[in-house]
């Protein structure tokens, strides 16, 4: 444990009086592709805001690289957040610069390089990511996938120690998300990143994560590796791995009696 | 309602003192800045100039209609040139400010709010505050007294326009009562009320979109509240300084 790069044990948090979380635990260790999976609605993406600070927990513990993000101020956040990337659902390229200047966007503002080694950074990233040809193309002109991979270059041009990525697949073509599925474990391995994916693309994420959580009614139901969820007989775990329609996740929202609902209103039916 | 009001007025204060505490920044980035003056400035340059001679030419007839009738129609320079200087420059600058480059602004930061462009900002340990509403911020109260000069100068002209060439008020008379009329004090009431409405506008302007809610409804929500916050504190502001002004 010792080993590990994020930490959350017992965290709760909440909105108003609606609980996201309660009593969360789970931990990413180095130099692993750890996993987070869960249906929509479980609250992944807080998951990864609690973590990078954006929204403070009500109770429980979140040390990244061993430092307590609930205690920091937004000072030691800047601070920490030098030491991770983060690529977003929808790129969050910067509309108004091109390519190359929003990959060049973070070192501008941290780092005084001579321009000809920013450049040099700068086109190596975009490089690693098929899209050097794209340089001065505008945010506007890429499509979803070229896009999540300029955010991709943007994210590692710091070259954080930890990435973490926020639903890298939704809206892919297979083609781009093969594409970004190895783009992720290529990265992690040759920089020796720690990385956390949250998605719920089951079969993507799994065949990159060393280990895997399952999250559900605001706890971890299940973690382990990809292979040990897979095998899982519990309910709720094979339901989700297994993309069943019905299970202890219910197709129906909670609602009335369906006969009641129908028949109520009708002049030939119970009023 | 009284209390969710001083909420949000001192949500307003304290926001201003954040964009304040990052003054010093502006100087690591006056190109961002020169950017933004010509974003709210030059770009609502040609509704400033056209509304400015209209309101010009309006003041020309109702002015020379005024005063015909006291056998005074020589003042008219003076009563065009006072009037734009010290309330209708100033006033209806801002009022096409809050509307053309407020909105603006507000929509282009809301925008950015919902498509995580501030937050990604946030990751990159880069202050949105900082990097997006300071230049925005500061490049509307440097724009609006130069427009507000621009519709002084254009509204005058539009006056003369009418007085002089349409009406046949003597030119002399018109120029040289004007040039002895307006005084230091004058053109700094101007000066002082379009810094003002400039720093309400902006502040405004910036506030709204930073604080939309991130759907396409709440950045619309926020454009609204732009225009119609920024108008009434206009005029607030207008009559607070106003009556400061006269009684000094």
């Amino acid at each position: 444990m010792s080993d590990a790069v994020v930490t959350l044990h017992g965290v709760s948090y909440g909105v108003g009086s609606r609980r996201i979380f309660s009593d969360l635990s789970l931990s990413a260790r180095r130099g692993e592709i750890t996993a987070i999976m869960g249906p929509s609605g479980t609250g992944k993406t807080t998951l990864l805001r609690l973590i990078t600070g954006q929204v403070a927990a009500q109770s429980g513990e979140i040390r990244v690289f061993g430092e307590d993000v609930r205690a920091m101020d937004r000072e030691a956040l800047y601070a920490l957040r030098k030491r991770m990337g983060m690529l977003f659902q929808n790129g969050a390229l910067l509309s108004d610069l091109s390519v190359f200047e929003n990959v060049a966007f973070p070192v501008r503002a941290h780092a005084r390089l001579p321009e000809s080694v920013l450049r040099a950074l700068v086109l190596t990233k975009l490089h690693a990511v098929g899209l050097r040809g794209a340089s001065a193309l505008m945010p506007t002109e890429l499509s979803g996938g070229m896009a999540r991979r300029v955010a991709l270059a943007r994210a590692i041009v710091m070259d954080p120690e930890l990435l973490i990525y926020d639903e890298p697949f939704v809206g892919l073509d297979p083609i781009s998300m093969g594409v970004v599925v190895r783009l992720i474990r290529q990265i992690n391995e040759t920089l020796g990143l720690t990385s956390i994916v949250v998605s719920h693309d089951v079969d993507e994420v799994s065949s990159i994560a060393h280990q895997s959580y399952l999250l559900a009614g605001g706890k971890v139901v299940a973690g382990g590796s990809p292979e040990t969820l897979r095998h899982s007989e519990e309910p709720g775990v094979r339901q989700f791995m297994r993309g069943e329609a019905d299970g202890p996740v219910p197709f129906h929202y909670p609602a009335d009696n369906y006969q009641d609902e129908l028949l109520g209103s009708s002049p030939f039916g119970r009023t | 309602m009284i209390d969710s009001a001083l909420r949000r007025i001192g949500r307003v204060g304290l926001f201003l003192v954040r964009v304040l505490s990052n003054i010093p920044a502006i100087f690591e980035q006056p190109r961002a800045v020169v950017h933004q003056i010509y974003n709210s400035g030059g770009r609502s340059l040609i509704i400033i100039m056209l509304c400015g001679l209209f309101v010009g030419m309006v003041l020309g007839l109702q002015g020379y209609d005024l005063l015909q009738r006291f056998g005074s129609e020589d003042a008219l320079g003076i009563a065009a040139a006072l009037g734009l200087l010290k309330e209708l420059g100033p006033v209806v600058t801002a009022l096409l400010f809050a509307g053309r480059a407020g909105t603006a602004l507000t929509s282009e930061i809301g925008l950015m709010r919902a498509t995580d462009q501030l937050t990604a900002m946030e990751m990159m340990a880069v202050d949105p505050v900082r990097q997006v509403v300071l230049p925005r911020f500061v490049g509307g109260i440097i724009a609006l007294p130069l427009l507000v000069a621009i519709f002084n100068i254009v509204g005058l002209f539009g006056a003369q326009l009418i007085g002089v060439q349409l009406m046949g008020v003597d030119a002399g008379a018109f120029w040289s009562q004007t040039q002895q009329a307006v005084e230091l004090d004058d053109v700094a009431e101007g000066i002082v009320k379009s810094l003002a409405f400039g720093l309400v506008c902006s502040l405004v302007a910036v506030y709204e979109g930073y604080h939309a809610e991130p759907t396409a409804a709440g950045v619309g929500l926020a454009t609204t509240r732009t225009v119609v916050v920024s108008s009434v504190l206009t005029l607030l502001v207008d009559y607070m300084l106003t009556a400061a002004f006269l009684g000094a």
